[in-house]
C-alpha cells in the first residue's frame, strides 16, 4: 500500500535520499565518536586523580594497598606487571595449542571433521567467562594441583616454578591455564583462515617435490601464515589483558612483582583488581580504579592496533 | 651409466648420482617427523577438547542437581540461608532471567540500528576512502576493548550526565552496546558486501533512488544474514559479567523497570553466588536446610545461561543456513 503512495509521488525519495545518506555518515562517524567519548569518560572521571588533592588520593590509594603504596604508578605498576606476566603466560601456552588446532583443522581433518571442529571451536568461543571462572575455580583449581606439585618438586629450580605449590592452587599458573583456554579459539579461528587461504599452487608444488605434509606445512603454509599468527596472537593476547571474571574468581590476589607463578598472593591483574575493588570504594577511590582501568585501555588499544595494522598490511 | 657413454658429450664430467640419493637413515628421519608432528597436531586438538568437555559435562552435572521449575520461576526474595522457602525450592532465577532479557534488548536496540547504518556507510556509501578505512580499522581495535572498561566508561558517562547513585539496567545496556557495535558491524559489513552488485546495478538502472535501492533491495537480500549475526553478537554480550558488575548492580527481587533502579543479570548472578561460599544453618536445622546451596544455584543459573547461549548460536546460524544469500561466489 505503501508504496502506491510512494508512487504516486516520485519527487519524494530525493530528501529519503539525503536523510538516509546522512543518518549512514553519521553512524559511521559516530563509531570515532564513541571511541573518543570512551576515552574521554574516562579521563573525566578520572581526573581527581590528577588534578585534586595528591593527599587524598595517596591516602586513599594506601587503604586499597593497606599501605603498601601511596603514589598511583606504584600502586598501577605490580597490577600492570601481574596483567602482563598473566596474560603472556596464558599466550605461551594457547598458541602452540591454537596454531596445532588450526593446522589439523586446515590441512589434517577431512572436510566433513573440519567444519565440525570448526563449530567446536567457535563453540569454546560463546562459552561465558563467568562460567569458565566457576569452572576454573570449582573444578580446575582443585584437579591441577597435583600437577602443579609436582612441577614444584621436580623443576623448582627454575626461578618461575619456585615451590612450594600453593593449595588450592588459586594462583597465577592455574589462572593462565584457563585464560588460555579462553583466548585459543581466537587464534585457532583467525589463524585457521590464514592458513586456509595458502595459495594451493605452492602446496601442490611443495608436495610434488617430495616433501612430506610437516615439510609442506613447513615451506608453504608457515611463511605464508606468519604475519596472519603474528596479529591473532595480538588479538588472543588482547582478549587475555581484559580478562576480568576468570580472574577474579581464580585468582588470590596480591601486589607484587614476583614470577613466582605457583605462589598464591602474588599477582593481581589491572580488570580483576577493579571488579573487586569497585564495590568498596567510595568516590576517589572509584576515580583512582578508573585511573587503573584508563592504564588497561590504553594498553589493549595499543596491542589490539597494532595486531590489526599487521593484518592489514599481510592482507593488502 | 653405460647411457652416458654413448652420447656424444664425451668430455662431460661423471656424475656419481649415488652421492646425492638421499640415505635410508634421512628418509626415516623425515619420516619420522612427518609423524612426530601429526601426532604433536592431534594432540594439540585432543588437549583442547578436554576443557571444552570438561566445562560442559561439570556444567550439567552439577547445574541440573537444582535446575527445575521452581528455580526458574521464582526469585530471591525471603531466602534466609540454606533454609527453603515456602515454595518448597531454594530462591531462583527468574529476576536474573528477566533482567538479562531486558538489559540484552536495550542492548540491542542501541547498537543493531548503529551497527547497521555504519556498515551500510562502510559498504555503499565510503567508496573506500581515508575516512572508511580508519572507520573499519577502529571497528576492529574496539572489538578489542575490555569488557570491563565498557562497564567503567557507561558508569563515568551516567554518573557525569545524570548524576551518582543512577545504577539501573539501561546503564548496563549502554555498556553492552558499545561491546556488541563492533560485532554488529563486522558481520552486517560481510553481508552486505557478498550481496552481488548486479542487483544494485539492474536497480539504479531501472531509476530507483539509492536509499530505496539500499533498503528494498540490498538490506532485503542480505536479511537473513544480518539477523544471525545480530544473534551471534546477541549470543556474545549475554555472558558479559565484569561490566554489569558495576552499572546494573545487583538485587534479590524482580525489577521489571529497565530506567530505574538496580537489576540482576545471570552471569552476575552466577558469581555473587559463587562468592558467597556457603549458607548458614542454625545449630538445630533439618536436613532440608542445604549449606551448600549457593554454589549449587551457581551451577544452575550457569547451566540456565550456556543453554540461552547455546539456543542463540544454533538459532544464529540456522538462520544463516537456511535463508542465505544465494549467490555465484
Amino acid at each position: 500500500m505503501s508504496s502506491q503512495v510512494k508512487s504516486a509521488e516520485p519527487v519524494g525519495g530525493k530528501t529519503a535520499d539525503k536523510v538516509f545518506k546522512g543518518v549512514a555518515y553519521a553512524c559511521g562517524i559516530l563509531i570515532l565518536v564513541v571511541l573518543a567519548a570512551v576515552a574521554v569518560f574516562l579521563l573525566f572521571r578520572a581526573w581527581p586523580l590528577i588534578g585534586g588533592d595528591q593527599q587524598a588520593n595517596s591516602e586513599t590509594i594506601s587503604n586499597f594497598t593497606g599501605g603498601k603504596a601511596s603514589n598511583f604508578w606504584t600502586y598501577v605498576g605490580p597490577l600492570l606487571f601481574g596483567t602482563v606476566l598473566v596474560s603472556a603466560l596464558s599466550l605461551v601456552i594457547a598458541f602452540f595449542i591454537s596454531i596445532g588446532i588450526a593446522l589439523f583443522i586446515s590441512h589434517y581433518a577431512p572436510k566433513n571433521l573440519a567444519t565440525v571442529l570448526s563449530y567446536v571451536v567457535d563453540l569454546l568461543a560463546a562459552i561465558p567467562s563467568v562460567i569458565y571462572g566457576l569452572w576454573g575455580g570449582l573444578v580446575l583449581v582443585p584437579a591441577i594441583f597435583p600437577f602443579w606439585n609436582w612441577v614444584a618438586t621436580y623443576l623448582g629450580w627454575i626461578p618461575l616454578f619456585a615451590g612450594p605449590a600453593a593449595n588450592p592452587s588459586r594462583t597465577v599458573a592455574t589462572v593462565s591455564v584457563v585464560l588460555a583456554v579462553m583466548i585459543l579459539p581466537i587464534i585457532t579461528s583467525l589463524s585457521r583462515d590464514i592458513f586456509l587461504q595458502t595459495p594451493r599452487l605452492q602446496e601442490e608444488a611443495a608436495l610434488a617435490l617430495g616433501a612430506t605434509r610437516w615439510e609442506m606445512i613447513k615451506l608453504a603454509v608457515l611463511p605464508f601464515g606468519a604475519s596472519g599468527i603474528v596479529s591473532a596472537s595480538m588479538l588472543g593476547l588482547g582478549r587475555a589483558l581484559g580478562e576480568t571474571m576468570a580472574v577474579l574468581m581464580i585468582l588470590s590476589p596480591g601486589l607484587n612483582y614476583s614470577f613466582k607463578i605457583l605462589q598464591a598472593s602474588q599477582n593481581q591483574t589491572i580488570a580483576a583488581n577493579i571488579a573487586a575493588q569497585y564495590p568498596e570504594a567510595n568516590d576517589l577511590g572509584v576515580s583512582v580504579l578508573i585511573g587503573t582501568g584508563l592504564v588497561l585501555f590504553v594498553i589493549t588499544f595499543v596491542v589490539n592496533y597494532v595486531g590489526r595494522k599487521i593484518t592489514e598490511k599481510a592482507s593488502a | 651409466m653405460t647411457a652416458a657413454q654413448n652420447t656424444p658429450m664425451d668430455k662431460a664430467p661423471v656424475i656419481d648420482f649415488d652421492k646425492f640419493k638421499p640415505t635410508r637413515s634421512f628418509i626415516a628421519a623425515r619420516k619420522r617427523k612427518d609423524m612426530a608432528m601429526r601426532v604433536l597436531i592431534v594432540l594439540a586438538f585432543v588437549i583442547a577438547l578436554i576443557p571444552l568437555i570438561s566445562v560442559l559435562w561439570t556444567t550439567i552435572a552439577n547445574g541440573i542437581k537444582r535446575f527445575n521449575l521452581d528455580f526458574l520461576t521464582h526469585n530471591m526474595t525471603g531466602v534466609v540461608g540454606g533454609n527453603p522457602t515456602p515454595s518448597g525450592g531454594y530462591g531462583g532465577v527468574l529476576h536474573a532471567i528477566i533482567g538479562t532479557l531486558e538489559i540484552t534488548l536495550g542492548a540491542m536496540v542501541i547498537s543493531i540500528p548503529i551497527g547497521l547504518m555504519c556498515a551500510v556507510y562502510l559498504v555503499e556509501y565510503s567508496n573506500r576512502g581515508k575516512l572508511a578505512k580508519s572507520i573499519s580499522l577502529l571497528v576492529d581495535v574496539m572489538s578489542g576493548i575490555p569488557s570491563i572498561v565498557a562497564g567503567l566508561f557507561a558508569f563515568s558517562m551516567f554518573t557525569i550526565l545524570v548524576g551518582p547513585g543512577s545504577t539501573s539496567g539501561f546503564q548496563g545496556s549502554v555498556a553492552l552496546s558499545l561491546l556488541m557495535l563492533p560485532t554488529v558491524v563486522k558481520s552486517c559489513e560481510e553481508m552486505l558486501k557478498i550481496v552481488p552488485g548486479d542487483l544494485r546495478e539492474a536497480s539504479y538502472a531501472l531509476g530507483v533512488t539509492k536509499q530505496r535501492t539500499i533498503t528494498k533491495i540490498v538490506l532485503r537480500t542480505a536479511l537473513p544474514g544480518i539477523v544471525s549475526g545480530a544473534i551471534l553478537a546477541i549470543a556474545r554480550v549475554v555472558g558479559e559479567t565484569a561490566p554489569l558488575l558495576m552499572t546494573a548492580g545487583y538485587i534479590v527481587n524482580t525489577n521489571f523497570n529497565l530506567f530505574g533502579g538496580q537489576m540482576t543479570t545471570l552471569p552476575v548472578y552466577v558469581y555473587q553466588e559463587y562468592s558467597k561460599l556457603n549458607a548458614n544453618c542454625p545449630a538445630g536445622a533439618d536436613a532440608s536446610c542445604v549449606t551448600t546451596i549457593p554454589m549449587e544455584r551457581s551451577w544452575a543459573a550457569a547451566l540456565a545461561l550456556i543453554l540461552i547461549v547455546l539456543i542463540l548460536n544454533l538459532i544464529g546460524r540456522i538462520v544463516a543456513k537456511v535463508f542465505a544469500v544465494k549467490t555465484e561466489r
